[in-house]
């Protein structure tokens, strides 16, 4: 499967290994390694099928094909497709988990009213 | 009971023992009225924010009908987790076993008396037998005094083939059951042979005599038998 191609889509390839800290202000499609943290607070975050993330991940929204390990944030919606491995506590205000997706950790989801009062 | 449940074992174990892959598929949802269930849901149905930790194969049901509630929700499907292969090892006669210290080590790492409720599902039939009593200790020191615990066992009619099923409640009573099918692939087994796909999902360890599931509870603080007319019984447990 490859990334949907977008102008304001960044993507990390599958022979692509990056360790320390990834921020920035567009899509990011992680089908590489990853290792560290990422924060795109008002973009998304698409871990493919080949993607294997090690790391504290911050985004408006997540969709996981592959392996995330390490505690998720996100602002609006996490989306776990029928191949994600995730191990790692999830806080959003939405999620959907296809059938036979893989989630070890807590499931937490918070209310606008909750994000705002910093809950 | 560890010599009865062995013979169980050797009985119901076969070539596979445990499961040939951890990639669950998709398959046909069966619905089941659960007693363990309405009983349970009394507690879940109050205001009270609880913590909930289900060990069975990820469910988006239960997570949304957890979170809906206002509970949190933990989700550990520790039958996959028992299937990885760095567990295998081997006791002081040489057999191959499973090391339940390093599996305690991955998993069910929780603070003392973190869950108002644990759903085992038919986890002690299917997990391996050196891990069922450690994990049952784990789960006692996890669930907080008053916590319960519920579990579902099959009686002596069931065969060794009986299928593992993963539970989605969709209902204060109402449970939907959907076989657990892997993936067909290769996989060195807890004996340490190359097992290619025999079956396609986990088999049924033992089978509980009402004796044994007293003794497996014995720390907890009262259990509570729920029959059903599928060969299964429900069990509730209070820590």
């Amino acid at each position: 499967m490859s990334a949907p191609l977008s102008a304001d889509l960044a993507q990390i390839g599958k022979s692509v290994v990056i360790k320390g800290e990834l921020s920035g202000s567009e899509d990011l499609y992680v089908d590489g390694h990853v290792e560290g943290s990422i924060a795109l607070k008002n973009n998304s975050l698409t871990v493919g099928p080949n993607g294997s993330v090690k790391a504290t991940v911050e985004a408006k929204g997540i969709v996981v094909q592959g392996k995330l390990e390490g505690n998720v944030m996100a602002s609006d919606r996490v989306d776990l497709r029928k191949s994600a491995v995730v191990t790692g506590d999830i806080s959003t205000q939405r999620i959907s988990i296809e059938e036979g997706a893989y989630l070890k950790g807590k499931v937490d989801i918070q209310g606008k009213a909750d994000k705002a009062a910093g809950k | 009971m560890a010599s009865v449940t062995q013979n169980f074992m050797k009985l119901f174990r076969g070539s596979a023992g445990g499961a040939e892959a951890a990639t669950p598929q998709v398959a046909q949802k069966l619905t089941r009225r659960s007693s363990g269930l309405a009983e349970l849901s009394r507690v879940w149905e109050a205001d009270t924010p609880l913590c909930v930790l289900d060990l069975g194969s990820t469910s988006a049901s239960n997570i949304r009908f957890f979170t809906e509630r206002s509970h949190k929700i933990y989700s550990e499907d520790l039958l996959v987790a028992s299937t990885e292969p760095h567990l295998v090892t081997k006791d002081e006669q040489g057999t191959a076993i499973l090391d339940s210290r390093r599996f305690l080590a991955d998993n069910l790492v929780y603070p003392a008396a973190q869950f108002d409720v644990v759903l085992c599902w038919n986890l002690p039939d299917y997990l391996d037998e050196s891990l069922v009593r450690p994990v049952m200790g784990r789960l006692w020191s996890v669930l907080k005094p008053g916590g319960m615990l519920l579990a579902f066992f099959h009686t002596k009619d069931a065969g060794p083939d009986s299928p593992c099923y993963r539970f989605h409640i969709v209902g204060k009573d109402t449970l939907e059951m959907q076989r657990i099918v892997l993936k067909r692939e290769s996989r060195r087994g807890p004996t340490g042979a190359i097992h290619t796909a025999i079956t396609d999902g986990f088999r049924l360890q033992r089978v509980f005599n009402n004796r044994h599931i007293e003794t497996l509870f014995r720390d907890f603080a009262s259990i509570k038998f729920f029959l059903a007319r599928d060969n299964v019984r429900e069990v509730l447990v209070v820590r």
